[in-house]
């Protein structure tokens, strides 16, 4: 696909970062990477500005939550190479009790919806964010919607329960 | 942007006025709300307010089995609803690891592309219309109308499509559909070369797109910019050409770009666009003609279901479709982002699975969400005149912002 390996993509990353990034997989020849919230910034710098890497296009940064895991809030962010024509992903995890992570709008503008969309839905604080607010939910609402806690309809309504479709 | 002053709060020649443009103005073109503080016409600041049509696709998504995600997709850029739905589809097939026949990526390229002009088709006119150029807009509508009538004899609907399944078509395109559509392909060119005709040596339609929200790439790259808005700005960042999917690689296409990305560059984009789409449909009915002509869906009988009348009378019919309408066919726990160049940028979609009937997880990369933040803060300083044909040029699609 890109003028550079996964393998020497991840020999670089791992020359430079040593054992504080580790390698999840490569599912869909996508590599996917794990670092800390320590380290996140100083990885998304050297990708960005590695002139032999260039993941100059921030393409997405999302959250997930896993409620059964130790860390279960993971933020992710998806870069894309466009000189290599080569994308990276990269996870975060974060415990729920103390949801914090740097913003990487120091690096690339784009990330403020982004950032901002990732704490409506999930309640991740990005530390340093210009103007983190809600953005598609109302205002005074008090819970993050998309944590696995929260069902998508009413549980207490019986109007709609199909015991046969398991809805 | 300008040299203008900016007063302060307690200056006496201070006169800013809040002028809240939308949620329903008419020049916006949908829900969107932007409040703006006014000096005389110039724009000094503005807060974007967006959300208003926020229908949680991506909560409803975790509950939802696979095929049923489809009509959700529809409904983010209803303009082009044709390229969410194979972008969808195409990331499902991607997971569970389904080659699609030769045929099959040709129509949907045919179906991908015939969306793209009726988007840029809205698009474009619509900017005329917001300079004061109606009949532009009026010539071409009649086309999207005659890309509806495809789209209706292929899957039924129009605006909301639900255009194809998880491996392939729902069914064989019919002789109608192939007729409107060599129709279309045989008018539609002049029509479009009149409709250049009308804009783009316009001396007034070039004094009020001109120089209007000029974007350098670095600026556009560093808010992830991406689609027309992209390549106006002059980076040739097309995911057809550089991750092809659908069997793109076997096509011969350009990727237009423009020089400064300003809004008469995003139109003369927008516009080669569809001169390359045209050129992408008449070399697909080129390769159509080569492949059988009765395959219209992989052979995935797990995933695809099975004809009508075989449920009613075919044992292993019937278990195939109970099987994928309740869910029970086991799916490979991983993740995929699969990306689709839909007709505002870059369409991707992030996909968790666990293994079960719906996603663990579904995120979707809306270009139209990303492309917008950039509003407020390139307003500044500019007319208000000014900032209502930039907004139609970036051609912001009120469901795909909110989703």
């Amino acid at each position: 696909m890109g003028k550079i390996t996964n393998e020497e993509l991840l020999k670089k990353i791992s020359d430079k970062f040593n054992d504080q990034v580790t390698l999840v997989g490569e599912p869909f020849g996508l590599l996917t990477l794990e670092t800390g919230r320590e380290q996140i910034i100083d990885v998304l710098t050297f990708l960005k500005t590695d002139p032999s890497l260039q993941f100059v296009f921030l393409t997405d940064i999302t959250a997930i939550h896993y409620p059964e895991q130790e860390k279960q809030i993971g933020v992710l962010y998806h870069l894309h190479s466009l000189v290599n024509n080569v994308r990276i992903r990269l996870k975060v995890f974060l415990t729920i009790d103390d949801v914090h992570i740097p913003t990487a709008t120091v690096l690339w503008e784009g990330a403020n919806w982004m950032e901002r969309e990732t704490y409506d839905f999930f309640g991740v604080i990005f530390d340093g964010h210009p103007d983190l607010r809600r953005i598609l939910n109302v205002d005074d609402m008090l819970v993050f919607p998309m944590r696995r806690e929260h069902p998508l309809e009413d549980p207490n309504r019986v109007d709609k329960k199909d015991y046969f479709f398991g809805r | 942007m300008q040299n203008h002053p900016v007063f302060t709060d307690n200056d006496p020649q201070n006169e800013l006025s809040t002028l809240n443009l939308g949620p329903t103005h008419p020049a916006t073109h949908g829900v969107f709300q932007n409040v703006l503080q006014l000096d005389g016409e110039r724009i000094v600041s503005g807060v974007s307010t967006i959300g208003y049509i926020h229908r949680a696709f991506e909560k409803i998504a975790e509950h939802r089995p696979f095929y049923q995600i489809t009509p959700l997709t529809d409904r983010m850029n209803y303009c082009s609803s044709p390229i969410n739905n194979m972008g969808w589809h195409m990331t499902v097939e991607k997971m569970l690891g389904i080659e699609m026949p030769k045929r099959v990526d040709y129509m949907r390229i045919i179906i991908m592309e015939l969306a793209r002009i009726s988007d840029h088709i809205i698009c474009n006119g619509v900017l005329g219309v917001d300079t004061g150029a109606i009949s532009g807009f009026m010539y071409l509508m009649i086309y999207r109308e005659h890309i509806y009538e495809i789209y209706e004899e292929i899957c039924g609907s129009r605006l909301t499509t639900n255009i194809g399944r998880i491996g392939g078509f729902e069914r064989n395109f019919n002789h109608i559909a192939w007729d409107k559509l060599r129709k279309f392909l045989k008018e539609f060119p002049a029509v479009l070369k009149e409709f250049e005709a009308l804009f783009n040596r316009n001396r007034i339609f070039i004094d009020r797109t001109k120089d209007v929200a000029a974007v350098s790439a670095e600026t556009a790259l560093n808010y992830s910019w991406s689609g027309p808005l992209l390549r106006a700005a002059g980076v040739d960042y097309d995911v057809r050409a550089m991750e092809p999917y659908s069997s793109y690689e076997d096509f011969d296409f350009e990727v237009p770009v423009g020089t400064n990305g300003d809004v008469f560059n995003r139109f003369l984009v927008r516009n080669e666009e569809m001169w390359q789409s045209l050129r992408l449909i008449e070399q697909a009915l080129a390769k159509i003609e080569k492949e059988p002509s009765d395959i219209f869906h992989a052979d995935v009988p797990d995933f695809y279901l099975p004809p009508k009348e075989e449920v009613y009378n075919n044992m292993e019919a019937l278990i195939y479709h109970f099987k994928i309408v309740m869910g029970e066919i086991p799916t490979p726990a991983t993740e995929v982002y699969h990306a689709v160049e839909g007709a505002n940028g870059e369409l991707g979609f992030y996909l968790v699975n666990d293994g079960g009937r719906s996603p663990y997880r579904l995120h979707f990369r809306r270009p139209s969400f990303i492309n917008y933040q950039m509003y407020a803060p390139m307003s500044r300083g500019m007319l208000l005149s000014d900032a209502i044909i930039n907004m139609s040029s970036l051609n912001v699609i009120a469901g795909e912002l909110d989703a």
